[in-house]
């Protein structure tokens, strides 16, 4: 089996959602449990909605990229949260010539 | 590592891909064919079905793991393959039948979803293995389920062969006859085509061209509905403002294309050939060329004006897109088929559309008239006027033409037809009533055009 070579193992996810205690920790734990680092965040409020935006390396990773991203998806969704994960190479190739 | 990219591109992004359908339509595999050739058709069967089935025995996972890796979905899988009519250009027309059937066997070993390439190019005349194969495309496709059949019968350099319009209007009445109980699909799986793409990855018209290497990748991006939002979102733009942003959001699109490409021609040792900058809408709510049309300002698509709003979109996409890939090819332009597209559906249910309207939308996009019903009661040499009539923009425009047109068997205008998935259903439109007969019986070609004197 061809294996692809990944270009680079970022990722971005975004969280949005009303703002609440714990949703950083929450996503901080699950991307511990996937053995999944944290390189950067960034996060802000605009009128109760909170919005962030995490850049994470998905080497060492215990699960694929689409796994990772339903998994957060799902159980964001109880927390009233939209969680996305892309591959940052999606964002490099879109807005960068 | 810092975040480099702003909050507005990165949502704009995962609006994209999350809320307005923004996939890659399809990764398709050209096969050359031309080193399987073989005297007896035993052999011949079986070298085709080994050389398919081990170039792309890695296609579908590739492209499955290519999807999860980017988190973009990948619609199709596909193979195109050197026309048949060359690749077995002894056989007889039962010989062709079993080639499509080999051809079949092999897409269902693979997991892909249409393979195409039971194809025939004579736009200047037949060969023996032309001949068989388009006798052999009715019962090809009503006893295959994968297998894409399209014949190149025009071309600006050759002029149109009037014989084998007048043959392919009773090929694709028969093919609809042939599968009439589930509403002619045989005729939705096959193209006639003028100035037919070597390396177009799109179904049903897609083969691999003689030119092109023994085996390459080429992607087909879709995105009406990225377009229609950035329309909707500017009512009050001019249309110099409008044709930049549809150039931007085309460019962002085809990168999509260029990277999914690259990634898979990489993963399968495979060359790269081409990103189709089409946009390709499904039956899929919000994935509508029509509704761009319709956002730019028509109250209907197909009401006056229709031509002109189109033509602006096609060359927005073809300036945006080009300049975001390395090798842009195939058909890559915006795509009109009706069943495939609810609005256009829509548009013809109220009235706003029509064959005449869609012919002239034809003058100034690809492809051509795709995916239109017509009542079952047609005469063959209607549909070969209307394929000549087709013929004779791509080669005079010097643009590729094509007609993908399904007789409805038993069915009048205004009843529908239901092919499901990606195909769609669409309502059997009108065709003209007065014979075109004599006309198409005439036969011969009509000389190739002059290309000075461009008036």
């Amino acid at each position: 089996m061809t294996m692809i070579r990944e270009e680079s193992g970022r990722a971005i996810i975004t969280v949005i959602g009303r703002d609440q205690i714990g949703i950083i920790a929450w996503v901080a734990t699950k991307l511990a449990e996937y053995n999944v680092n944290i390189l950067d965040i960034s996060q802000t409020i605009l009128k109760e909605f909170f919005t962030m935006i995490m850049v994470v390396d998905l080497k060492s990773a215990t699960l694929e990229l689409v796994e990772l991203a339903n998994s957060l998806e799902q159980e964001g969704l109880t927390k009233g949260l939209q969680v996305k994960v892309q591959h940052e190479d999606i964002f490099t190739y879109m807005h960068r010539i | 590592m810092t975040i480099t990219f702003a909050r507005e591109e990165i949502q704009q992004t995962i609006k994209m891909i999350h809320e307005e359908n923004l996939d890659i339509r399809t990764i398709t595999m050209g096969i050359s064919l031309l080193d399987c050739v073989a005297e007896d058709i035993n052999s011949l069967e079986r070298k085709i079905y080994d050389k398919v089935t081990k170039k792309a025995s890695h296609l579908v996972t590739v492209g499955e793991q290519i999807s999860s890796r980017y988190g973009i979905p990948i619609i199709n899988k596909r193979v195109s393959v050197t026309p048949i009519a060359i690749a077995a250009a002894h056989l007889s027309s039962e010989g062709m039948v079993r080639i499509a059937k080999a051809l079949d066997r092999a897409a269902k070993t693979l997991g892909i979803n249409f393979i195409g390439g039971f194809s025939a190019l004579v736009q200047k005349g037949f060969t023996e293995g032309d001949l068989a194969l388009i006798d052999a495309i009715p019962q090809a496709l009503s006893e295959t389920n994968f297998v894409c059949s399209s014949v190149n019968i025009g071309t600006t350099k050759a002029g149109i062969n009037m014989d084998a319009v007048k043959r392919m209007g009773e090929v694709i009445l028969n093919c609809a006859q042939k599968t009439s109980a589930q509403d002619g699909i045989g005729a939705a799986k096959l193209v006639v085509f003028c100035n037919a793409p070597e390396d177009n990855p799109f179904m049903a018209g897609a083969f691999h061209g003689v030119g092109e290497p023994d085996c390459v990748i080429n992607v087909g991006v879709s995105g009406p509905g990225v377009v229609a939002k950035v329309v909707k979102e500017f009512p009050d733009a001019d249309f110099g403002e409008l044709s930049n942003l549809i150039k931007q959001t085309a460019f962002k699109i085809t990168r999509m294309g260029e990277l999914i490409g690259r990634a898979a021609s990489k993963a399968l040792q495979v060359p790269f050939g081409i990103v189709d900058l089409s946009l390709a809408p499904t039956p899929a709510i919000g994935d509508s060329v029509a509704e761009i049309l319709e956002n730019m300002g028509l109250e209907r698509c197909g009401t006056h004006g229709t031509t002109a709003a189109l033509a602006m979109l096609n060359d927005a996409v073809k300036k945006g897109g080009a300049m975001a890939s390395s090798h842009v090819g195939g058909l890559s332009g915006a795509f009109i088929p009706v069943s495939e597209d609810a609005g256009m559906v829509k548009a013809v249910e109220v009235g706003a559309l029509d064959l005449d309207k869609l012919e002239a939308m034809t003058c100034v996009c690809s492809v051509g008239l795709d995916m239109i019903a017509v009542p079952g009661d047609v005469s063959s040499e209607t549909i070969s006027a209307i394929i000549a009539d087709e013929a004779a923009i791509g080669m005079i425009n010097k643009k590729t033409t094509a007609v993908r047109i399904i007789p409805a068997i038993g069915k009048k205008a205004g009843e529908r037809v239901e092919f499901g998935g990606l195909l769609g259903g669409a309502p059997v439109m009108n065709v003209h009533p007065f014979s075109s007969k004599t006309f198409i019986n005439r036969g011969g070609r009509i000389p190739a055009p002059i290309t000075s004197l461009s008036n």
